[in-house]
């Protein structure tokens, strides 16, 4: 890679006006059928097209001007990038800081041979990123080589870890994302007849087609309609995140995953900086005997649109035995700490406060229904205790799972927790990675001898937690996890008179 | 192969920790009373010179009012005492370790060798009332250790020792 400032490719002012072209077709469509009310075509078309033709004009220039503008420079120390049309902007990584390089194509870029390269610090601020929108796929594959591979201490077994399984898929249908698409396609649909001036006319259509039903018959109807757009929705999304996903480990001691059928994304996550691993079973794919890896590192990116498209997922749900392989490969271990480790339960009182809060979430959902039943009409209140009927039970059966779910141990080098029902997360941390402890008693937990136990990391989350554990014992695993740091301010407390 | 250090059977441990040394500036009792005040004044303020503007409403703005006062009358008088015996903290050769809370009771430590950053920051109550709080970040997002309501010029000496100690350890305290 020479010394020389470069620019980003030409081909990016194409793909702008590719954009702000369909950006126009969006906006636009409704636009005019709203301006032309079904008849005055002519005049809507009048008022919109030359605004169209402003928007692609003018994401043109703007693209324009940004190509003229960004430069970027790789030397031997720093990467450097000048940015800016108003506000100029220099930035300058230390390439001994850098990270993370990640590439990124959506489908347009794609079609004119482009990534997009953001290169990373592993700070949280966005003074640690540089981000390139817009150069060729070998210049960027060339970047993310040359600023990854330096002289590894430890040699490395190279090669793939992991790859697409394409049974793998029947695990998403049954994630949550499932329901909330197919409530999103309801959605959609009102949102696109609401453009249309139909929104009448669709309820009207959904009213005729189930009125030979009774009522309960066409409910279930739409909830099966839902749940199967819902299951399909599912099904493309887990296609067009995971296809062709593949997790390698490279020279230089880094792990890439690389994933995507219209985006395609490249990871690559340096060995140094994993602090750990955390396998993730939702409930639907815990059920299915499933469990997803995700990276416990340093610098991963905190911001919500990352983690939605599972930025630090090393492996998509799979079945647990590969989930254990992965996790004992992307960590160098013979076996997986969290296969290795005897889990030691918390006390008791820990599941009277799973099974509190279940029965008053239950009731806070109940309450309005109650409420509203006694000043309005019975009805509500047979709703009410039909939904308790159900409720009650299912949240007494997460309360008491969540309970046997808790746990925690050392295994090796590495502290190992888990917590949690609706999304099981047993997390494997590197001892040398605990960068302090936090320790967080509330009035109930102090009178019930427990305590909430924080592991505070520069990784991931930022902290992992032992919940709910008996105070005396979280702080004696605290201490053995990580001798010295704990015990200047650990004492015992005088013996009472057993009870 | 498994190395599990507490057994199911193992006896309750009777491990606590203990109460940091140094207890904040007496002054902060003042500086908290003063921020409760304010924070609690102002909507009885405005409620109660709405509720004498407009007459018709008058009951519906007072009420809430009298009520916020009270509230805040209690806890004015409360809590600021309460905070002073909790709140407590620590500098050892080795970390950083604080208490805080009453409600929710929250102990931190930090090993100097993690230490990235340590300022100090003082709000215009604080200098009113000569206090300084010490933040002392590390890499953790969550990682951040606070001990407010410092004599500021003991924060100052707290700050400059502690950036001292972590000037001199190497790497990245990651």
């Amino acid at each position: 890679m020479s010394g020389d400032w470069q620019r980003l490719d030409r081909r990016v002012v194409p793909v702008a006006a590719l954009f702000m072209a369909g950006v126009a077709v969006l906006a636009g469509v409704p636009t005019t059928v709203g301006i032309a009310d079904g008849e005055r075509w002519g005049a809507a078309l009048a008022w919109t097209l030359p605004g169209a033709a402003l928007v692609i004009a003018l994401g043109v220039a703007v693209e324009w001007l940004r190509l003229r503008t960004t430069r970027y420079r790789v030397g031997p120390d720093r990467v450097e990038l000048h940015s800016g049309v108003l506000v100029r902007t220099r930035r300058s990584l230390q390439r001994d800081r850098i990270r993370t390089v990640d590439l990124t194509a959506d489908p347009l870029l794609r079609v004119f041979g482009l990534v997009a390269v953001r290169i990373g610090t592993g700070e949280q601020a966005a003074e640690g990123t540089v981000a390139l929108r817009g150069v060729p796929r070998e210049a960027g594959d060339a970047l993310r080589r040359t600023l990854l591979d330096r002289a590894s201490a430890t040699p490395t077994a190279d090669g793939a870890l992991a790859a697409l399984d394409p049974r793998w898929i029947r695990y998403a249908p049954i994630s949550f994302v499932a329901p909330a698409l197919g409530v999103a396609a309801f959605g959609g649909v009102m949102q696109v007849a609401d453009w249309f001036n139909r929104t009448e006319g669709v309820i009207g259509l959904a009213i005729d087609l189930l009125s030979g039903l009774p009522l309960l018959g066409a409910i279930a109807v739409l909830a099966v309609a839902g749940l199967v757009v819902g299951v399909v929705g599912a099904l493309g999304l887990f296609v067009e995140m995971w296809w062709n996903y593949r997790l390698d480990r490279e020279p230089g001691g880094t792990l890439r995953v690389r994933r995507g059928l219209f985006t395609t994304r490249s990871i690559s996550i340096e060995e140094e900086r994993l602090r750990g691993v955390d396998v993730v079973e939702p409930l639907g794919a815990r059920l299915a005997g499933a469990a997803r890896v995700d990276a416990v590192a340093t610098g991963m990116t905190t911001k919500p649109e990352d983690a939605k498209s599972a930025h630090n997922t090393l492996l998509p749900a799979a079945p647990r035995a590969v989930a254990e392989r992965v996790a004992a490969d992307v960590l160098r271990e013979p076996v997986s700490p969290i296969e290795a480790v005897h889990l030691a339960p918390h006390p008791v009182a820990a599941r009277g406060r799973r099974l509190r809060w279940a029965l008053a979430a239950v009731v806070v959902g109940e309450l309005p229904l109650v409420v509203l039943g006694l000043l309005l009409t019975d009805v509500l209140l047979h709703i009410a205790w039909v939904t308790a009927l159900v409720a009650v039970p299912v949240a007494v059966a997460l309360a008491v799972d969540a309970y046997r779910s808790l746990g925690h141990g050392l295994v090796g080098d590495y502290l190992v927790t888990r917590s949690g029902s609706v999304r099981r997360s047993t997390v494997a941390l590197q001892r040398r990675g605990v960068i302090g402890w936090t320790v967080r008693q509330s009035v109930f937990q102090r009178r019930a001898g427990l305590a909430t136990v924080l592991a505070t990391t520069a990784a991931g989350a930022g902290a992992y937690a032992i919940r709910d554990v008996g105070t005396g014992t979280g702080l004696d695993a605290a201490e053995s996890a990580v001798p010295g740091l704990l015990a200047p301010f650990l004492e015992q407390q005088p013996v009472t008179a057993p009870a | 192969m498994t190395t599990g250090t507490a057994d199911t059977a193992a006896p309750p441990s009777s491990t606590r920790l203990r109460p940091p040394r140094n207890a904040v500036d007496r002054r902060a009792i003042g500086w908290w009373t003063t921020n409760l005040l304010l924070l609690f004044a102002a909507p009885v303020v405005v409620l109660v010179v709405l509720g004498v503007l407009i007459a018709p409403a008058r009951f519906w703005l007072v009420a809430p009012a009298v009520l916020i006062a009270a509230v805040g009358l209690v806890a004015v008088a409360a809590l600021p005492r309460w905070w002073f015996r909790v709140h407590r903290w620590e500098v050892t050769d080795a970390a950083v370790y604080t208490r805080t809370g009453f409600f929710w009771q929250e102990w931190r430590v930090a090993p100097l060798s993690r230490i990235q950053t340590v300022d100090t920051r003082r709000g215009p109550l604080e200098q009113r009332f000569g206090l300084a709080t010490v933040v002392v970040t590390t890499a953790s997002a969550k990682g951040a250790v606070t001990i407010p309501g410092l004599d500021h010029a003991l924060a100052a000496d707290v700050a400059e020792q502690l950036t001292e100690t972590t000037q001199a350890t190497p790497g990245d305290a990651t």
